[in-house]
């Protein structure tokens, strides 16, 4: 699961996400130009606290409660290994990609999700646990990944529905941490918002150009959309009555948005991108609601994304089996270059 | 498993510019590490030069120092040019 | 004048190249290689758009790129089977590369400064990938050949189960401004400079077998089913 959190819809210069995430970085330079915190370094709390009332980052090197460490590497190593388990069930079709024009967007998408795991990673770092620590706790489940990537990608169209739907639900979760407390992780957030951007509407193209397409091809497209609705509603976690982490990380800076705000207002989001598309929300109680100026909407199903995420879903098995064969596939590959770097020092030693 | 090394990458983003820190990547050579990083952190001619440097070959300041190391600077106001009155009529200074 | 078999052989070269190294996602020995595979089959995928849409307009007959690589059966593939081969381990991936950049560099090098203004032009751009892609096939092959014992025994296997097929890339028609078999002087003298240091034996020269390509039907099976499901659909 992503984390969540982002700015205010008027934050960006052209009110889209991409705005926000610009905007979100003017700031980061803007805070980081105000100069120096006030008060003592010393006293640690304290200094912390102010850090982040101003709107400045906390660095590395910084003091910072064993909480908020603790968090930042749960989530961020949560982030890391939802891109890299993220590649498989997209990389499944470049091969099978109907075009060369969509093959090659294809492979440079999921190429994008290696280097977004490697910039997350990197960031996790800095707190202090090595990747090889991270990637352990991954392959032995003590830390998970986004359990939309345990749903089969059957059809071309869930090419499609991915890129709208599951990337568009991230990029609503991820535009807010642009501007977390951590310096290194806003920085990473920066960075894949503005590669990410191209994902969703690339998508949306697959989506388009099929919905108008041949009858079987609509069909195809139709059938994605109402697979990947409620998975994709779920990314945005538990309702906020359950959620167990948010008051805290709301007072880091770390999440500025409740699971609830966040899921209602990608909904806001598709149902107008849905029309555009020619296709249905497979949700026969979505209208909108005048009062409350937004959309009433049929709540994912919260029971199945706990099973999933305890490990129950259609493809958990096959996607840890992947990501563990290609690991222990290239032990021999990592000991060889490992081997010949050591030989290389010797000989500059000697 | 103990894992590769962990390479810091600076990236000089166009020519003028000074090498910026982009981020980190594990190879197992400096000289994989710089081809890596090309490739990580550079997919969208995001630069024209690219620095590795193992990271245990950084040494970094503590943040306790902090007063001893940046403090002293703070008060060498001199040290900016906007500390200086320009007399009225001084030009192209 | 150049032939369209002729820009087809370079094109489908490159398209089976990166067929082949696009089924490589999620799978390196490390994250960061992942990325740089994909780099180069990305290169490969570009040169074979542009190769096959020329090689398309030589012919005249109005197909375009994806015709030519999804609408023609493997008797009409002109790739060597270098290129075809399975990949079973991350040894071979780097052995092909490195047998097929040390081909294609020369030849793109060659192309660059020739007749063909097309081709010329494809080639100016190419031949920068390809010396990154013999650069990055180079550097593993050091590091495998000469790395642990496994790793050494796995690099020879590996180029020794490729050996058969590296005539191929130099019977190529010539109908086209540089004749591939030009450039064997070049390709052996890279290659067995790499091998030589990276501790790897040149293999002895062997007959290509003969027989049907199954692994190119397969290949082909895969990568055309969803477009030959829907004729005359747009993706």
């Amino acid at each position: 699961m992503y984390g969540n959190d982002f700015a205010g819809p008027d934050a960006g210069s052209d009110g889209g996400l991409l705005g926000q995430v610009e905007a979100a970085e003017a700031a980061l330079r803007a805070a980081a130009h105000r100069g120096r915190v006030e008060g003592d370094p010393a006293a640690l709390q304290d200094y912390f606290d102010a850090v982040i009332d101003a709107d400045q980052k906390i660095e590395p090197r910084d003091w910072m409660p064993d909480a908020y460490r603790r968090g930042l590497v749960r989530q961020i190593a949560q982030h890391a290994h939802s891109e890299i388990i993220g590649m498989q069930p997209e990389g499944s079709w470049i091969t099978r990609a109907p075009s060369l024009k969509r093959k090659a967007i294809l492979l440079a998408k999921v190429q994008d999700e290696a280097g977004h795991g490697l910039y997350l990673y990197a960031a996790a770092e800095t707190l202090g646990i090595t990747r090889a620590e991270l990637v352990d706790m991954l392959l032995d489940g003590r830390q998970k990944y986004s359990s939309i990537f345990n749903y089969p990608t059957l059809t071309w169209a869930d090419i499609g529905a991915i890129g709208w739907l599951v990337d568009g639900a991230a990029i609503v979760n991820q535009v807010p941490l642009c501007r977390c407390s951590y310096g290194p992780y806003a920085r990473a957030m920066i960075r894949i918002c503005k590669e990410e951007s191209f994902h969703q509407r690339q998508g949306y193209e697959i989506l388009h150009t099929l919905s108008h397409g041949t009858p079987e091809q609509h069909a195809m497209a139709q059938d994605a959309v109402d697979r990947w609705w409620y998975p994709s509603l779920a990314m945005f976690g538990p309702p906020d009555t359950d959620s167990t982490h948010s008051a805290q990380s709301m007072a880091w800076k770390i999440k500025r948005f409740s699971n609830d705000d966040l899921r209602q207002r990608f909904v806001d989001m598709c149902v107008q991108q849905a029309g555009v598309l020619g296709l249905r929300i497979p949700d026969p109680d979505l209208r909108w609601n005048s009062e409350r100026q937004a959309h009433d909407f049929t709540a994912p199903d919260f029971d199945e994304l706990m099973r999933v995420i305890k490990g129950d879903g259609p493809c958990n098995a096959e996607r840890m089996a992947h990501r563990r064969r290609a690991h222990s596939d290239g032990a021999w590959v990592r000991e060889a270059a490992a081997a010949y770097a050591a030989k290389q020092e010797e000989v500059v030693a000697v | 498993m103990t894992g590769e090394p962990l390479f810091e990458v600076f990236v000089r983003p166009r020519r003028g510019l000074s090498h910026t820190h982009v981020g980190s990547l594990h190879a197992p050579d400096a000289e994989m590490a710089l081809r890596n990083a090309r490739d990580v952190y550079t997919r969208r001619e995001e630069g024209v030069s690219i620095w590795v440097v193992p990271a245990t070959a950084i040494t970094a300041s503590s943040p306790d120092e902090k007063d001893s190391f940046f403090d002293p600077a703070a008060d060498k106001v001199y040290r900016h040019p906007t500390f200086y009155d320009v007399p009225d009529g001084a030009k192209h200074l | 004048m150049t032939t369209v078999d002729y820009v087809l052989r370079l094109g489908d070269d490159a398209l089976v190249t990166a067929q082949r190294l696009g089924a490589w996602y999620a799978a390196g020995p490390e994250m960061e290689e992942d990325v740089a595979l994909a780099n180069i089959a990305l290169d490969q995928l570009g040169a074979a758009r542009l190769l096959l849409t020329y090689a398309g307009e030589l012919e005249g007959a109005g197909r375009d790129e994806d015709a030519l690589a999804y609408q023609r059966g493997p008797a009409d593939f002109r790739n060597c089977r270098l290129v075809e081969q399975p990949e079973p381990d991350f040894g071979v991936v780097i052995a092909k590369l490195l047998l097929l950049s040390a081909f294609q560099l020369p030849c793109y090098e060659a192309l660059a400064g020739a007749g063909d203004e097309r081709l010329s032009a494809i080639a100016g751009k190419a031949r920068k990938e390809s010396a990154y892609h013999l650069d990055h096939a180079t550097l593993w092959t050091l590091r495998l050949g000469d790395g642990t014992d496994e790793s050494h025994q796995r690099m020879q296997a590996s180029f020794d189960t490729l050996w058969p097929f590296v005539d191929g890339l130099f019977a190529g028609d010539d109908g086209g401004p540089v004749d591939p078999a030009e450039l064997r002087k070049a390709w052996t003298s890279t290659v067995e400079d790499v091998l030589g240091r990276a501790t790897l034996t040149v293999p002895a020269p062997v007959a290509e077998p003969t027989g049907e390509r199954t692994h190119l039907v397969e290949l082909l099976a895969e990568m055309q089913q969803l477009h030959r499901a829907h004729p005359g659909a747009r993706w």
